[in-house]
């Protein structure tokens, strides 16, 4: 009987090994385990077999009927894998051919550097202010301490509609709108459109975009202006960058400056971006003339405050490497596309 | 404007400073206030140049009009050289370029031969070295250059010729006019370098003979307002002469062209002042009357350079008894003009107004070293030294006899001012703890005077002075800007950051690149034409434009009142560029008349081309108002927007309100701007969307009982609306219908003539329990046939 038992068992493990599909295996388990199968036999001869040897019998055909289960399913395992491993390689395809085109679009250069800008300074508690582009030739001038014969009130350098009305000349107008009325402390920037009468080449545009901030406050120094373009300065162009201010003159500001950041290419050895210098001209800036916080209704003598300017344009030129102002309003989608 | 170093030395001994090149100079005077643009070298514009003695001079055996000169430039052995020159002798002095020389032109001479032979350089004329025969009067036009000044072979011409100089560009300020000379520049230098500033006020002696300037002439001005302040001297028996080399070395080096001695001296003055001079001749001005006043109706002037100027009564000129003899502070007129056989001349140094100045100049087109001066509002107080200085150089110069008296008519204020000078505020402006006595220190090279106390005396020649920001912007720039401390601004914290608004447009940006279009970014203003191209009728409120007054050209004249032309121009560019497809977008400011001003709003544009049809395009609306978050948006056929193809084209809105017309762009529209494809495109004012934003965001509890779904193939007329039938179906299922939409349409074989199939699929669901099949199955049956009773829309067989 033990025999027996051994011998289905090493038949049936062959039998199962060499099974080389689902239905040949499924053949062998009636074999073995069928109701007509081969072990099912020995149990229905278990009559025969004497009382007090069942037991150890019984145990012995369960165990063999075990190993063989296990087989059974293992091989089963095994084919159910190699058979998904056939289907999956004959699904093969070329993941080198190229994919159907979705498109993502990009915002223009502008507006992300525009976008940068804001980011910086609305974390330091600027917020962004608005204001008309037709504007009034005080805004624009009277009120921001132009004289009276400044040349850029001239029609060859602005805009105008009427001798009163004209297109802004810089973001400056809203500063004055925002101090109208206002008490401070004032932090804002001004991002946006501005216009001057000049033919567009490579480096001018008669339309292009300026951002310029302002903060009024009690205590306001020319030292809070270095910080604060400092930390601009680092954030947009990098932690290694050193700010440079020039003295200047803009009837908005005194003292005023223009204000370099050390090139952000070469680090201020000097190269072709920078021309040699080491320093790139960026920013107008300086603490708000007190004619200006007057024109505002603010008292200079109680409050001071700076303000600053840059062209949204030339920044962006130099970081992404542009080299014709032009292409930023030809709106060439394979231009768009780069940014 | 130009400096040449050696003449700026003559006021401030810059070559006292060790390690003073031009590049540290110019660093240093820019981190100081004064702007250096650039500078030039004079001595590099040419090289190789030297002085040549010529030996022998014998004729060309193949030429008739060469010689050939040996000519000892002090080198191994003399040099041979062909000229075509006829001027040239044995032991002449001249100039000689050797082999590899470079004249101011850019050439460079290398040997070479002429007709066979060997020519080791060239003999050089006065224009070859960039010359005229104004600076050096003894040499010819037409010829070689033969030298009469001290030197010998080998000389650099450089040296003798006094070629060496730096020249200094200075991009000077608006508020600095008194530093358009040399004596404001040397004084910004001085403060600069800590150096002492050598000034010398002009004298001029008395000749104590009874004759005075005020028996030859009168002067009477009649517009005090534009002209403040009028000086004058005469000078007599003038012999007019070129000047002495010195002089015609300063001008040339400083790009000024000599004259005559009268002429060189007046522009000598202006530069070293910075104020303008003119020179009369006495004997032309009628009956020694000098009269400033407006020009009257009809008068006229030829000016020096001989071109007539009709002039308005707006103008100032000086006139004689009778008529103008210059155009105040422009050009001085040709019937006055110096010539070589004026004996008497009348020396004019005036103050004039800038405005005036600079309309004038503008009117007649004539712009001029005085105008430019002048036009920049020049301090009067300069009037009268620098008349002197004029008369100091006349007896220098032994130019004429300087007649006794000086007329000086001056209604305006031109002594020194004092001003409060609070220091402390100083300080507070700039973040800087400066004593007073350190802020003093700093400004007296300036001329800007301490008291010792709390104020300051300022010279009139710096009429920018005027408070504490003025006096803390001449301490910072000379204290040094790089010594400020950078701080952060403390104080009461503000919110920063974006408005809702803002907010809003910045989601615009994000959904719209996120569904594939690029912005753009186009000009403000536009053509008039454009409303034309996209068929705006005449009498449409979009044709009340703003229109700029000096626009660069038509095309770009008028504030845009539509966001729809912008972008089929760049489709038309891109197209035309060879670029197949592309998807646009712009949230464009528009400018809306609003009587002198503007009511500016924005509109959110969007457009493709070369891919996609409507549906795509509302597909993409239809994304971004979910990003938006707009909801209970309904679109309906239009057919009267005049740029969209009447049969393709909807109008949005939510509730009442309008937010915005999609479609495909009309033909003719596209015909108008060379666009040879479909163009489907979007336009949805800003604030009529933002209007309709929802207000919060709510939670809304996920369905627990399962829907059912029903198909339903109906036969409609062919001009049904989905929309139309979806709401009918919507009105007549009731509450337990969720949502209602169509998935298929279908027209052709098995479909009457005029009729086609819709297939929608109805939703169902009830909240408190799942719905049973035959609930189904009657909310279907009550909608059909409502449909076909009220509709006569029949389930299609």
């Amino acid at each position: 009987m033990k025999e027996q038992l051994e011998k289905i068992r090493s038949l049936a493990a062959e039998a199962i090994s060499r099974a080389a599909d689902e239905q040949t295996l499924e053949e062998a388990r009636i074999r073995f385990l069928g109701k007509k199968g081969e072990l099912t036999a020995i149990l229905r001869g278990m009559g025969n077999v004497p009382p007090e040897e069942r037991p150890t019998v019984g145990a012995l055909v369960n165990t063999v009927r075990t190993h063989i289960e296990e087989a059974l399913h293992e091989r089963f395992e095994q084919l159910k894998a190699s058979s998904m491993e056939r289907k999956l390689r004959a699904e093969t395809i070329d993941v080198t051919l190229p994919a159907p085109e979705k498109r993502v679009g990009r915002l223009h250069p502008i507006t992300q550097t525009r976008n940068r800008m804001a980011e910086i300074f609305t974390g330091m508690g600027f917020e962004i202010a608005e204001g008309p582009e037709v504007e009034s030739s005080y805004n624009n001038f009277d009120a921001l301490n132009a004289p009276a014969d400044h040349p850029s009130r001239d029609e060859t350098d602005t805009f105008y509609f009427s001798e009163q009305v004209l297109l802004r000349t810089q973001t400056s107008p809203v500063q004055i709108r925002a101090m109208v009325g206002k008490t401070p402390p004032i932090r804002i920037i001004s991002p946006g459109r501005v216009y001057r009468n000049d033919v567009a080449d490579a480096t001018h545009s008669p339309m292009f975009h300026q951002c310029e901030g302002l903060v009024i406050d009690k205590g306001i120094t020319m030292g809070d202006l270095k910080g604060t373009l400092d930390a601009f300065a680092k954030a947009m162009f990098g932690e290694r960058t050193r700010i440079r201010f020039r003295p200047h003159n803009f009837p908005f500001t005194e003292p005023s400056a223009e204000v370099d950041v050390s090139c952000f290419v070469c680090g201020g050895k000097g190269c072709r971006l920078c021309k040699g210098e080491g320093w790139i001209e960026i920013l107008g800036a300086g603490m708000v003339h007190p004619n200006v916080l007057r024109a505002g209704g603010i008292d200079p003598e109680v409050y001071s405050g700076f303000a600053f300017g840059m062209g949204i344009e030339r920044v962006a030129m130099t970081m992404y490497g542009i080299d014709d102002l032009r292409l930023m309003f030809e709106n060439d989608a394979r231009f768009l596309g780069q940014f | 404007m130009k400096i040449s170093l050696n003449w700026l030395n003559d006021y401030v001994n810059l070559s006292a400073v060790e390690t003073l090149t031009p590049r540290v100079f110019a660093e240093a005077m820019t981190m100081s206030g004064t702007k250096v643009e650039g500078y030039e070298d004079l001595s590099e514009r040419l090289s190789n140049i030297v002085v040549g003695k010529l030996l022998s001079v014998v004729p060309h055996p193949d030429s008739d009009h060469m010689v050939i000169c040996q000519v000892d430039v002090s080198g191994e052995r003399p040099l041979q050289i062909v000229t075509g020159a006829q001027n040239v002798k044995e032991g002449d002095l001249v100039p000689v370029c050797l082999n590899g020389a470079r004249l101011p032109d850019g050439k460079t001479i290398k040997t070479g031969k002429l007709r066979g032979v060997v020519s080791e350089g060239m003999l050089c004329s006065l224009g070859e070295l960039g010359l005229t025969v104004r600076d050096f009067p003894y040499a010819i036009e037409d010829g070689i250059f033969i030298l009469q000044e001290e030197c010998k072979p080998g000389d650099d011409i450089r040296d003798v010729l006094h070629m060496r100089d730096i020249l200094v560009d200075f991009e000077l300020t608006f508020n600095r006019p008194d530093c358009l000379s040399y004596i404001g520049i040397a004084r910004e230098a001085a403060a600069t370098f800590h150096l002492p500033m050598t000034l010398k006020e002009p004298t001029v002696p008395a000749n104590n003979n009874g004759e005075t300037v005020e028996q030859m002439l009168s002067v009477e001005v009649k517009n005090p307002v534009l002209c403040p302040r009028y000086t004058a001297r005469a000078v007599k028996n003038v012999k007019i002469a070129p000047s002495p080399l010195w002089m015609r070395t300063k001008l040339r080096n400083a790009g000024i062209r000599p004259i005559n001695n009268i002429v060189d001296i007046t522009n000598y003055v202006m530069l070293e002042y910075g104020q303008p001079m003119h020179a009369f001749d006495a004997q032309m001005i009628q009956s020694g009357r000098i009269v400033v006043r407006n020009a009257a109706e009809g008068e006229s002037i030829t000016t020096l350079d001989g071109n007539e100027h009709p002039l308005t009564t707006d103008m100032l000129c000086i006139a004689d008894g009778d008529k103008p003899v210059a155009l105040a502070g422009v050009m001085g007129g040709l019937n006055s003009e110096i010539t070589e056989s004026t004996a008497t001349v009348i020396f004019e140094s005036a103050n004039f107004a800038r405005e005036s100045i600079r309309k004038t100049s503008r009117a007649v087109n004539l712009r001029t070293d005085s105008s430019s001066r002048y036009e920049k509002g020049l301090p009067p107080c300069n009037t009268l030294p620098a008349v002197q200085r004029a008369c100091e150089l006349v007896l220098e110069l032994g130019a004429g006899e300087v007649v006794d008296g000086i007329i000086d008519i001056c209604n305006t204020d031109i002594g020194n001012r004092t001003i409060p000078f609070d220091w402390k505020r100083v300080n507070a402006l700039l973040g800087t703890e400066l004593t007073a006595a350190e802020m003093a220190e700093l400004l007296r090279p300036l001329e800007v005077v301490w008291d010792g106390k709390d104020s300051l005396t300022v010279p009139p020649f710096r009429a920018d002075l005027i408070e504490t920001a003025d006096i803390a912007e001449d301490v910072v720039r000379l204290y040094g800007f790089d010594k400020i401390e950078a701080t952060r601004f403390r104080g009461e914290a503000t919110q920063g950051g974006e408005t809702p608004e803002q907010k809003f447009r910045t989601q615009i940006d994000r959904t719209m690149t996120g569904l594939g279009y690029n912005e753009l970014c186009t000009y403000s203003f536009v053509s008039p034409k454009e409303l034309d191209q996209i068929r705006i009728p005449a009498d449409s409120p979009l044709r009340e434009q703003l229109t700029i007054r000096n626009p660069l050209g038509e095309d770009t004249s008028v504030m845009r009142t539509h966001a729809l032309p912008s972008v089929l121009r760049v489709a038309a560019y891109n197209l035309s560029h060879r670029v197949k497809s592309a998807k646009f977008y712009e949230n464009a400011m528009l400018y809306a008349k609003e009587g002198e001003m503007s009511r500016e709003s924005r509109t959110l544009c969007f457009a493709f081309y070369g891919e996609g049809d409507f549906y795509a395009l509302k597909g993409d609306v239809n994304a971004l108002f979910t990003a938006l978050d707009v909801r209970d948006y309904v679109y309906t056929a239009e057919t009267e927007t005049p740029y969209f193809h009447p049969g393709r084209c909807a109008k949005i809105t939510v509730g009442d309100v309008c937010i915005g017309t999609i479609g495909q762009v009309h033909p003719t529209v596209c015909q108008a701007f060379d666009i040879d494809v479909p163009v489907y495109a979007a336009l949805l004012p800003d604030e009529a969307l933002y209007s309709v934003v929802a207000a919060e965001k709510k939670y809304r509890p996920l369905p627990v009982f399962q829907s059912m779904e029903r198909d339903l193939a109906l036969l409609c007329d062919e001009g049904l609306e989905a929309g139309t039938l979806c709401g009918l179906i919507r009105s007549y299922a009731g509450k337990s219908l969720e949502d209602a939409f169509v998935f298929d349409v279908y027209k052709g074989k098995g479909i009457p003539e005029g009729k086609k199939s819709v297939a929608v699929r109805l939703v169902f669901r009830l909240q408190d329990r799942t719905m049973t099949d035959e609930e189904a199955d009657n909310g279907v049956r009550k909608v059909l046939k409502k449909l076909e009773s009220e509709n006569g829309i029949q389930l299609r067989g």
